[in-house]
Order: C-alpha cells, then sequence, then structure tokens
C-alpha cells in the first residue's frame, strides 16, 4: 500500500455559540491515498461537512476551535496560515460543492471564472491560454461543444452540466486531493449516474484521491473504496467497501442500510426506518449518542465504546458499538433490514 | 356546478396540455415560440390508490400537478373531479373542491410561512373553510400534530425550530387538516436524509390506509415512487411514455426512457454495483 498523501488524525471542531460550545467533530481519523475513494456518511448534522470543509480550511471562524492535525504530505495544514492555505487551495486540494446553482458567480462567463482561477494561481498564464485551458478541461469532463460553452454564463447550463464545470474548474491546477460534498443530491438520477462514472474515472486515470461527503449509501456504493459512518460528530463505523455493505457493525450503519429503497429486490411492505431525529449537539445523551433511537440499547451503552476493530478477521473494520460481531450478525438477521448475503470472502471467514 | 358522478374515478386527467408562450418584442409581445411542459398526458386516480408520476426535471410532471389543482390554468384538455370537469374553473368555484384536494411540496423550508407559529399553520386551512374555531380549532390541530409524529406542544412554535424532516411533518399535517380525498405530493422526501426519507414514507402510506387518501405521488426518484404507488406513469419531455403498475414498469419496463430511469439508481450493493459498470 502506497503512503497516505493525506492523514486527518483526531480532528475536533467546535464551534462556540451563546447556548455553548457545539462539538460538530469530535475525534475524526482517517488516512487517504492516491488513487483512492474515501467516502463520509451521515445525517444532516453528523459531522461530516465540516470535516470536509475544515480540511480545506473554509472552517476558520472567530468562534471555532479547531484541534487534531490534518496532515497533507509533511505539512499541517490546521497550522498552514491564510495566505499557505490560499496557495494550497486548488492546487493541491480542491472542492466541488452540492449546489451547483450557487457555486458560481451568476454574473461572469463560467470560462472566465476558471480562468481567473487558474491566473490567481500562476499570474505569468495569458488570458488566450488560461481559455484554451479551460476547453480542455471541459472536454475531459465530457461537456460537448466546448469550444463555445466555455463563453456562456451559468445560467445557460443545466444542473449537471453545471456540475460538470465545478468539477472542471476544481481539476483546473490538478490538484491531488478532490473534495466532493454531496457532488449528486441536487440532480436526478440519471445525471448523478454520469457524474459518478466521471469522478470514477478520474479517479482511475489521474489517480486523484477523493473524498465523498454523502447521507446515500446507493452513491457510496458506486463509487468507494472505504467508508466511514459519522453520527454526532463522532466516526461509529469505518471499513472497507464490502466490510460496511456485508458485515455491517454499528446499528446506526443498519438503520442507514435497511432505509435505502431498493430498485433491485421485491417492494418490502413497510420500509425499514432509523426512529427519530439525530440528537442536538449541545445536549447528548450519556454514553452512546444513537441510544435513544437504538433498538438494541442494552445496561452498557451508558458509557461510549471506542473505535476499535471487534472482528478478529478484520483490523482495519472499526467500529463503536458494544455488541460482540456474533451477536450483532444475529440481531441483524433478525431485523430482516440487511437483506445483503455476505460476498465469498466474508463467508468463508 | 353538478354533483359527483357516481362510479368516475376520483381524478380523471384526459390529454391535459400546458404549453407556455416564449415572447419576444419590447412593445408588442410576438408570441415566437411555445415551451410543451404538459403536452397531452391522459391518466387517472382510484378512490385510495397512489399513481406515482415519476421523471426528471423538466419533463413536466410539477406543471402537470399544478394545471390539475387549477392553480396553473392549462391550455387545454379535461381535469375531471369525481366527475365533474374542473379545468379552466374560476378560483370562487373551486374554493369548495380544495377541501378534497390538497398539496405536499417539496422544500420544506420554502413551505412553511415563516413567521407564523405552527399552530397557525396548519389551523388555517381549518379557519378559512369554517370547519373549526377557537379551542376546538386548537384540539383538532394538536391531535394532527401527535398523528404525523410531532408533539401537542409544537403547537405554539415557529418553522425554523424544526428539521427538514419535522417541516414535512408539518405541511403533511396542514394537508390532512381538510380530511381531501386527494392528496398531490410534489417530491414530498427528495430534499430529505434518505434515513428521514424512511420516516416520511412510512407516515404518507399509514396515513393512507388510516384515512382512505389517494395520493399523486410526483419524483424523479424511481426507487421511491415504486414504494409508494400501485400504479406509476413515466414522464418525459410532456408526455406519459408508459404506465402501468408498480411492478410492471420497474421489473418489465418497455419504453427505452424508462429502462434509462431505472438502470441510473444506484444499488446500495457493491458487487452489483461493481458488475452495473463494467455493462454500462
Amino acid at each position: 500500500m502506497s503512503a497516505p498523501l493525506l492523514s486527518v488524525s483526531d480532528l475536533k471542531v467546535g464551534f462556540a455559540t451563546e447556548e455553548g460550545v457545539v462539538q460538530a467533530v469530535d475525534g475524526a481519523s482517517f488516512e487517504l491515498r492516491p488513487g483512492e475513494v474515501v467516502a463520509i456518511v451521515g445525517e444532516s448534522g453528523s459531522g461530516k461537512s465540516v470535516t470536509a470543509q475544515t480540511i480545506i480550511g473554509l472552517t476558520r471562524a472567530n468562534n471555532a476551535r479547531i484541534e487534531g492535525s490534518v496532515k497533507l504530505g509533511d505539512q499541517d495544514l490546521t497550522a498552514a496560515d491564510d495566505a499557505e492555505m490560499r496557495e494550497l487551495r486548488g492546487e493541491r486540494i480542491a472542492m466541488v460543492f452540492q449546489d451547483p446553482m450557487t457555486s458560481f458567480n451568476p454574473v461572469y462567463r463560467l470560462g472566465d471564472q476558471i480562468v481567473e482561477a487558474i491566473r490567481a494561481h500562476h499570474p505569468d498564464t495569458s488570458k488566450k491560454q488560461g481559455r484554451q485551458r479551460v476547453v480542455e478541461l471541459f472536454e475531459a469532463v465530457g461537456i460537448d461543444d466546448a469550444e463555445r460553452r466555455v463563453d456562456d454564463y451559468p445560467h445557460e447550463f443545466s444542473g449537471g452540466m453545471r456540475q460538470r464545470a465545478m468539477i472542471a474548474m476544481a481539476l483546473a491546477l490538478e490538484p491531488e486531493v478532490l473534495i466532493a460534498d454531496e457532488p449528486t443530491t441536487a440532480l436526478d438520477v440519471t445525471i448523478q449516474a454520469q457524474i459518478l462514472d466521471l469522478l470514477a474515472e478520474l479517479n482511475r486515470e489521474r489517480n486523484l484521491a477523493t473524498i465523498l461527503i454523502t447521507h446515500d449509501l446507493g452513491v457510496v456504493a458506486e463509487v468507494a473504496d472505504r467508508v466511514l459512518v459519522m453520527y454526532a460528530g463522532k466516526v461509529v463505523e469505518e471499513g472497507t467497501l464490502d466490510e460496511i455493505f456485508y458485515d455491517p457493525q454499528h446499528p446506526y450503519t443498519w438503520g442507514l442500510l435497511g432505509s435505502l429503497t431498493r430498485i433491485d429486490r421485491p417492494r418490502p411492505h413497510r420500509l425499514p426506518q432509523i426512529a427519530g431525529s439525530p440528537p442536538s449537539l449541545l445536549d447528548l445523551p450519556d454514553g452512546c449518542p444513537f441510544r435513544p433511537r437504538c433498538p438494541h440499547e442494552f445496561s452498557k451503552c451508558t458509557q461510549y465504546p471506542g473505535l476499535e476493530a471487534r472482528r478478529p478477521d478484520a483490523a482495519e473494520h472499526r467500529d463503536r458499538c458494544w455488541m460482540t460481531p456474533e451477536e450483532k450478525r444475529e440481531k441483524r438477521v433478525v431485523e430482516g433490514q440487511i437483506g445483503l448475503e455476505p460476498p465469498r470472502e466474508v463467508r468463508q471467514a | 356546478m353538478n354533483d359527483a358522478v357516481a362510479g368516475a374515478p376520483l381524478l380523471e386527467a384526459t390529454d391535459l396540455v400546458k404549453h407556455f408562450p416564449i415572447k419576444r418584442g419590447i412593445l408588442i409581445d410576438r408570441e415566437v415560440d411555445q415551451v410543451r411542459a404538459v403536452d397531452g398526458i391522459s391518466f387517472r386516480v382510484e378512490r385510495g390508490e397512489t399513481l406515482g408520476l415519476v421523471g426528471e426535471s423538466g419533463s413536466g410532471k410539477s406543471t402537470a400537478c399544478r394545471a390539475v389543482l387549477q392553480l396553473i390554468k392549462p391550455t387545454s384538455g379535461s381535469v375531471k373531479f369525481e366527475g365533474r370537469e374542473i379545468a379552466g374553473v374560476g378560483r370562487r368555484e373551486m374554493r369548495p373542491l380544495r377541501r378534497d384536494m390538497q398539496m405536499i411540496f417539496q422544500d420544506p423550508y420554502a413551505s412553511l410561512n415563516p413567521r407564523k407559529r405552527v399552530g397557525q399553520i396548519v389551523g388555517d386551512p381549518l379557519k378559512r373553510q369554517g370547519i373549526a374555531s377557537g379551542s376546538d380549532l386548537r384540539r383538532q390541530v394538536q391531535e394532527l400534530l401527535e398523528r404525523v409524529g410531532l408533539s401537542s406542544e409544537h403547537f405554539n412554535r415557529y418553522p425554523h425550530e424544526f428539521s427538514g424532516g419535522q417541516r414535512q411533518r408539518i405541511g403533511i399535517a396542514r394537508a390532512l387538516a381538510l380530511k381531501p380525498k386527494l392528496v398531490i405530493c410534489d417530491e414530498p422526501v427528495s430534499a430529505l436524509d434518505v434515513s428521514i426519507q424512511a420516516q416520511i414514507v412510512n407516515l404518507l402510506d399509514d396515513l393512507q390506509d388510516e384515512f382512505g387518501l389517494a395520493y399523486l405521488f410526483v419524483a424523479h426518484d424511481i426507487g421511491v415512487v415504486r414504494h409508494i404507488s400501485d400504479r406509476i406513469a413515466v414522464m418525459n419531455h410532456g408526455k406519459i411514455v408508459e404506465q402501468g403498475t408498480a411492478d410492471e414498469v420497474c421489473e418489465t419496463p418497455k419504453d427505452a426512457y424508462t429502462k434509462k430511469l431505472l438502470a441510473a439508481v444506484p444499488i446500495p450493493d457493491p458487487r452489483e454495483s461493481r458488475q452495473r459498470a463494467t455493462h454500462r
């Protein structure tokens, strides 16, 4: 395995508010290697977006407290000053946002906006060279008639095309890391499939390392290599794509998997659902924050377990639930929520 | 206005058309072209059943909803509710019918007035239709709130105090206040987290059983539509390209566009995704 490109260790992000400190991220750690896609999954308020925004230095508000480290190569990004971060953004880490409608300036031509980004980092690039580069980028992300489309305004692009343009802008300076925050949530399914294919292609061909933020495990199954499941600011389970889908350990992950509608399976009479809603970060319950919503709560749950490997056969598959893997497999089947059979490798083990 | 025709379907749209003119010129508006948003669609919804209307942005499904409810005037065609023609009927004549046909909107943030308390939002339809007032109104609203999974204490709160899923529950309570026969749901779950989507879909299912509601359920996610619908109509470029039972349409699709839509739905099973990726 190659050396990690990005390593996040024990990242904590808190925001001081009038009602107290909101600990949006509470000790997230993970590594990202070239060509790898790490998905961070969770509901609104789980801390997945704040994690991503902190990596690229977008949460540096006066009321924010950031602890832990984010290392890109040897450089600690949490210690980098604003000028260093500006240098780095786009050049080494780029971000694609959820909403392609509001992420461009509506009164400038798309091409000009991207050329501006290129020239901000490489002032010696001429406008003509910049424009040529944008045409190449548009072609690379599958925008037809690129030569003419670079002169369009954002409103002349459809949602899917605008998302492609945003990916083109993110790629303009050939970054090593791409952070995609819900890149397909605002799009139709057919367009979503195209954008996911594009992201997968970029990973393969450019060896781009990607952090994918999403609440949809269906999207994760299409592109991710490894998965982190976040709940109330903490990582509650992490593992490879197959581990998370075929042997999920945390009841919250079961709930997320169960609540998906599956087009490839007979319709269940009722969709399995996670009861209730995520807790307020200002008023977390003692112990496991998922406890009030968990149908398997027992006495031990008033203490919060650490993120540990509990399966003897999978050292990198970690979770925060006291139940043993055997208990979990049993409970999971009893619930009937996880209709997934384990893959051959896991079954033999 | 005629009374309900016995044996007629609850809602029947026939050759429904809505074209929007494209106008040019400064002093004289010349109509240069038309956007054929809804281009001659026919469908029916029976009492207590769910018809799913699925299509992508721009397919005309939201325009179809609005034309059915007479929120916009259809260009031509017929919309019959319980056998009575309502296409082109004036606002005043529509008002008593609004009791029977309600709508749930996509965006739970934009569809609730931020300056009104929850009690007012849910109670207004009851008040306007002269059904309840005073303590009776309050009691009815509190019952509704509890029925949709909120608490009666939420009566005096404002929309901003609620999460997206809870707001959608408020919108559902408002739509149910008048005990309608038909509820048009325009993308009711697409702005919500997947886990909350399941809660809302289950709630809509329960309410249908309890109140005998019929739904016209409009969404772009064919997975959700298939789960909740008895029958599905697939819309593309203003036309219905395929119509049938939910299982027929999803398991043996006939139209190329339906097939394309189904093939694009992500499958939360990495092995199957990998297999599909090699076929794509």
